[in-house]
């Protein structure tokens, strides 16, 4: 038995309720052997881990852990040179970002990738442009079609925007918004999508206190109120213990430990890693 | 009124109308680059192209006839139709969108991330490559393009302005017309990118390559879409030219002033290729009038790009486009 059909296995079947009486379910993307390489360099190293439906999974890590690659591997962002992706019980083909935002993953990112040149709403907009079905002849003419379309996505985007308490500055370009905000309104665009697996590049990356506070409960509202799958990447551990089910912790490209956030806190090579102590 | 103050107005009349021309390619340029970062130097030619391709379906031209009958040693020219100008217009807009698919897949889907002066580069090679393919499809003399567009003075302008100032404008029907379908077309487009899901996907491909992709927007999709619509605002360009001047090489020739237009413009902006083109058209002609018998004429060939140093002196950002502030 390969070791990656153990892991299947080895799962228990189909997952169980949390505490906070959250349900977590049954496996919904999966990470084989997956190893990244940037010429010489392995960014990441034979890394397997699972993502289940309805649980916020964080991958945490020191600066240079492969954390950020991880997410650009599940995004479609890069290619692995070897592992596989399953996603809802498919394994993925190799595909290119947009393709892989078509099958219901959404992302922000690390450094912000909004449209600056765009007011918050047509950004949350963009976010819900495969959700509309008319051809491109049928909304050149703007037939009734396409108008009820419009109407629809619109009243979704306006129920993400109040729920994420940017009705203020709905109609501001973006590029006037301070940076806590802009992370609010990369937020909302992915939420557009309405996406089965949610990835969070460091969505607390520059925050002070209180805006980290802000994005922890939307984070947590998000997976309550929708049900979204969240996957993120954190390098501050404090934050993320609190928020997530489970944790992955890379460094160097491996990953070296893997559970609840205090099976991990336990784990010796995680506080190894974080204290910095010196590799063999 | 005064004599001098009519005929300004005359030539500042035409002067729009010419402004709207130059516009046109402009507006071809700012498309793409906005869309793809790339600066289309082909944008003239491929009007060029457009207005070749149009004469030739109309005429039912054998395309490659020379070369076919040169290697083959048969003599075919034409199929012996005439079509009707409206279904030409739309087989050569349907020939600008297999155009379109062809050079981005051939050469820009292989230069994606690469720096802006080596795409700047493939269009100059892609201009002097479709400029040989269009004379070798088409042949190089100089041809009538007629598809119906009335030509020659108003005389409902020049009646009116007679009976007004007693001094009848000269103003031609086709300018008008060329006026007419050149501000279509922008309220088109602009409802277009504004409203529609397509024109959304674009506006955010122009504004973050990164952002695009993870919302599911296909770049290759858009680029395509980019090129086709910039191909058929180069054939309603080439329609416009080709009926004014005849379908001729020099054509390909207005794309340089189509520079001048930009930089007054601004490289980034749809109206800013409008206004500057009317500037651009007015400005020369005018300077024309009151200067050129000062200096001895012929100053429409300098100006518009003396205008344009000026403007790169002091904004060159244009009066529209955005201004780019690097950090450092």
């Amino acid at each position: 038995m390969s070791v990656a059909e153990q892991m299947v296995t080895d799962q228990p079947g189909e997952g169980w309720v949390t505490e906070d009486g959250r349900r977590i379910g049954g496996v919904m993307m999966e990470m084989r052997n997956i190893t990244l390489r940037f010429g010489g360099v392995e960014a990441i190293k034979d890394i397997s881990f699972d993502i289940r439906q309805g649980e916020i999974r964080a991958i945490i890590g020191p600066n240079g852990a492969g954390k950020s690659s991880m997410l650009n591997v599940i995004s479609g962002f890069y290619n692995p040179q070897e592992g596989e992706v399953w996603y809802h019980g498919n394994r993925r083909p190799r595909m290119r970002p947009y393709e892989v935002a078509r099958q219901g993953v959404a992302r922000t990112f690390q450094n912000i990738a909004l449209f600056e040149g765009m007011t918050v709403l047509d950004n949350v907009m963009t976010g819900r442009l495969n959700h509309m079905k008319s051809g491109i002849f049928r909304q050149a003419l703007w037939f009734g079609r396409a108008e009820r379309e419009e109407i629809e996505n619109r009243e979704k985007v306006e129920q993400i925007i109040d729920f994420l308490e940017i009705q203020s500055i709905r109609k501001t370009p973006v590029a006037r918004l301070p940076y806590g905000l802009k992370k609010r309104v990369e937020l909302a665009r992915a939420l557009a999508a309405e996406p089965s697996l949610l990835l969070l590049d460091e969505p607390m990356a520059g925050m002070n206190v209180e805006e980290k506070e802000d994005m922890s409960r939307f984070i947590l509202d998000v997976n309550d109120e929708f049900g979204t799958t969240i996957a993120l990447i954190e390098h501050d551990m404090g934050v993320v213990m609190d928020l997530s089910d489970r944790v992955v912790v890379m460094d160097y490209g491996r990953k070296i430990g893997d559970g609840t956030p205090e099976e991990v806190r336990s784990n010796q090579d995680v506080i190894d890693a974080y204290l910095g102590v010196a590799h063999e | 009124m005064p004599d001098q103050l009519l005929f300004a107005m005359e030539v500042f009349l035409n002067g729009l109308m010419a402004g709207v021309l130059y516009a046109l390619v402009a507006l071809g340029f700012v498309l793409i680059f906005k869309a793809s970062g790339i600066f289309n130097y082909a944008q003239g030619v491929m009007a060029l192209f457009a207005a070749l391709t149009l004469v030739g379906i109309m005429e039912g031209q054998v395309p490659f006839s020379h070369l076919i009958n040169a290697v083959f040693g048969t003599e075919v020219h034409h199929f012996g139709w005439h079509l009707p100008a409206l279904a030409a217009i739309l087989l050569t807009g349907v020939v600008m969108i297999v155009l379109a698919w062809v050079v981005n897949r051939l050469i820009f889907r292989h230069l994606v991330g690469q720096e802006p002066i080596i795409l700047f580069m493939a269009t100059i090679g892609l201009a002097y490559f479709m400029e040989g393919l269009g004379d070798l499809m088409w042949g190089a003399d100089i041809k009538k393009l007629d598809v119906g567009l009335p030509q020659g003075i108003n005389l409902w302008i020049d009646e009116t302005t007679f009976e007004a100032f007693g001094y009848g404008f000269f103003i031609d029907n086709l300018d008008l017309w060329a006026t007419g379908i050149a501000a279509a077309l922008v309220v088109a487009l602009t409802i277009f990118s504004q409203y529609s899901k397509q024109g959304r996907a674009l506006r955010a491909v122009a504004d973050d390559h990164q952002a695009a992709l993870s919302v599911g927007i296909s770049l290759n999709f858009i680029w395509v879409l980019v090129w086709s619509i910039a191909g058929f605002v180069a054939l309603v360009a080439g329609i416009m030219w080709g009926t004014k001047s005849g379908v001729q090489f020099s054509l390909s020739l207005i794309a340089l002033k189509a520079l001048p237009v930009l930089m007054l413009g601004g490289f980034t902006s749809i109206p800013g290729a409008i206004v500057g083109g009317l500037i651009i058209g007015v400005g020369e002609k005018l300077f024309e009038f009151a200067i050129g018998p000062l200096v001895g004429g012929a100053t429409e060939n300098w100006f518009a790009y003396v205008l344009a140093l000026l403007f790169l002196v002091f904004r060159p950002q244009g009066l529209f486009g955005e201004r780019i502030i690097e950090r450092v």
